[in-house]
């Protein structure tokens, strides 16, 4: 499902040059609205590993970024640790909360699997909104002092470009290892796959821990651009945000959801600026998404100009046997 | 080498397996027959772990693998195919199979390997060996239901299995299909040292490539023979034979 053509990599090359110019070329605004798309599109990734890898209803993945988020705020304003401890803590303090939430949820199939997620998850929120005492309730955190060496926009937004960049890499190798094409396997057919020797709960929970972790990332990376951390990052009208971009991106390509979050991202500034109605819009393009591009942007695209991604396999098998 | 005694398996207060019992020896081909719900298919599923039993014993190469989980009972060598098409519809046919190999060599969890250069001879071999190598590169929802078919049975050899557990393998198939396949599955348990145990309505099949017949009638076993014994039961041909 993924395009292997021998463009890919120069390709992707281009983009990345293109990306490390923008700084001198763009005004603040859009140097920090970029920047906020890697974070969202980094955040959306990592949900798809579990959506549209995986097969499951993570219908809460916002959770998991604020508890992120939140990590490091709380170990750079109230302990004297340096940052880099702060900066691992997130994504790990991330995946721990998804091996405890995911634990219950991979016991019950797909809609009990959401369900029990949006409550687990609101739990965590509602804790963080109400503990004024210690994550500053509703008023979240402000003013988190930042290291030097990314204390500017320009230095913050090449720091969250390369952790995306090495991020991107390690979910493309994962998606790509047989630890994925087994979740793709679960994904399309789980009681099969458990016929074949997969166990498959304890499969489901290792990429729901990936996906949290890498969430956690993007948590950090959104504390790198901010600077401060709100409740409203648990909530789950963000969750339902993230997974409206991979539906839109592209569910089942790789790079579907960054594309889902430039738009969405891109939309809900844009269109911020003229109109409070911000959701009211966003409802729109979930009505159209779901009459006419039930696989996404990015799959449509790929159906329309790429009709025989799959060749190679073949080749390879016949060169195999020869 | 599989030995299922007095197993049982209620649905509410539906009986739907009632004290079968069932004998397969190493080397064998096992038919299973009955009319439709005779509890041939819950029978299959108690077996490979779908179901958990509600009573007897399961044993297996001389180990009680009774209300194990299918994942495991699947390691212990006994791999199946099911009634209904049960296939990976988005992936390709040589992932189908693939994924199956690669469960069997215990690497379904390497995260950083590239999946798509591993075991892919070994993938390959069996694709030809059920004659879907030239299809290997197509999306599977997109086969035709023989091939879907078909491709059942290469996925359960991924894992190498000693026994093969095969749910009506040839439930919708044309004729020609039917043919085609029965042959396959005699080629197989002679080349690959298989043990076969399946289920088919079709009682020439049945009579033609078993060694070993079991009638199954309301969940319980009326007999299990060789296929002149069982032809030549009274009890069977009244219950099942007789009405056609």
């Amino acid at each position: 499902m993924q395009w292997r053509g021998k463009w890919q990599w120069p390709s992707v090359a281009v983009i990345v040059g293109l990306l490390l110019l923008l700084p001198f070329v763009l005004p603040r605004f859009y140097t920090y609205i970029i920047a906020l798309i890697f974070v969202t599109a980094l955040l959306a990734m990592s949900l798809n590993l579990t959506v549209g890898y995986g097969g499951m209803f993570q219908f809460h993945h916002g959770v998991f970024y604020g508890v992120g988020a939140y990590t490091v705020a709380l170990i750079l304003t109230k302990t004297k640790l340096p940052a880099w401890v702060a900066f691992a803590a997130g994504p790990v303090a991330a995946a721990i909360t998804g091996l405890l939430i995911g634990g219950f949820c991979v016991r019950l199939t797909r809609l009990y699997f959401g369900m029990l997620q949006i409550s687990l998850g609101s739990l965590i929120w509602a804790i963080v909104f109400r503990w004024y005492s210690f994550t500053g309730g509703d008023d979240g955190i402000h003013g988190i002092p930042m290291p030097d060496f990314i204390s500017s926009l320009k230095s913050s937004y090449y720091f969250i470009l390369a952790v995306l960049i090495v991020s991107l890499y390690l979910l493309y190798r994962i998606v790509n290892s047989p630890f994925g094409r087994t979740l793709q396997a679960i994904r399309d057919n789980p009681e099969r796959c458990e016929a074949v020797g997969v166990n498959v709960r304890r499969h489901q929970l290792a990429a729901i821990v990936i996906a949290t972790f890498f969430a956690g990332v993007a948590g950090v990376l959104f504390v790198v651009l901010e600077g401060s951390v709100f409740p409203d990052l648990l909530f789950w009208v963000l969750s339902l945000e993230v997974f409206i971009m991979c539906l839109l991106g592209g569910w089942f390509t790789f790079a579907g959801p960054i594309l889902g979050a430039a738009i969405i991202v891109s939309l809900r500034t844009f269109v911020g600026i003229y109109t409070e109605y911000w959701t009211l819009i966003l409802g729109v393009i979930l009505i159209f998404l779901i009459f006419f591009l039930p696989e996404g942007v990015m799959g449509f695209l790929m159906k329309r100009f790429a009709p025989q991604p799959k060749a190679q396999v073949a080749e390879r098998g016949n060169h195999a046997q020869g | 080498m599989l030995r299922v005694e007095g197993v049982e398996k209620y649905f509410g207060d539906f009986k739907a397996v009632d004290r079968a019992n069932l004998v397969v020896e190493r080397g064998e081909i096992v038919a299973v027959i009955g009319p439709n719900g005779a509890g041939k298919t819950t029978l299959f599923n108690l077996i490979t772990g779908q179901l958990k039993p509600d009573g007897g014993r399961i044993v297996f190469k001389g180990e009680d693998i009774t209300g194990l989980p299918p994942y495991k009972i699947c390691k212990k060598g006994i791999a199946r195919s099911f009634q209904i098409v049960n296939i990976f519809h988005r992936l390709t046919v040589f992932e189908n199979v693939q994924v199956a190999v690669l469960s069997h060599r215990g690497k379904s969890s390497r995260l950083l390997e590239t999946a798509r250069r591993m075991a892919v001879r070994e993938t390959m071999e069996l694709l030809e060996a059920v004659g879907l190598q030239d299809k290997a590169s197509e999306i599977a929802g997109t086969l035709s239901h023989g091939d879907q078919k078909v491709l059942e049975i290469a996925i359960a050899l991924g894992n190498e299995p000693e026994l093969l557990i095969l749910d009506e393998p040839t439930a919708g198939m044309s004729p020609e299909e039917t043919a085609s396949t029965i042959e396959l599955i005699r080629r197989l348990a002679e080349t690959r040292d298989l043990t076969i145990l399946f289920c088919e309505h079709d009682m020439e099949i049945v009579f033609s490539i078993a060694n070993s017949i079991m009638v199954m009638h309301q969940g319980r076993t009326l007999i299990q023979a060789p296929p002149g014994e069982v032809r030549a039961n009274k009890e069977v041909q009244e219950a099942y034979l007789g009405g056609e």
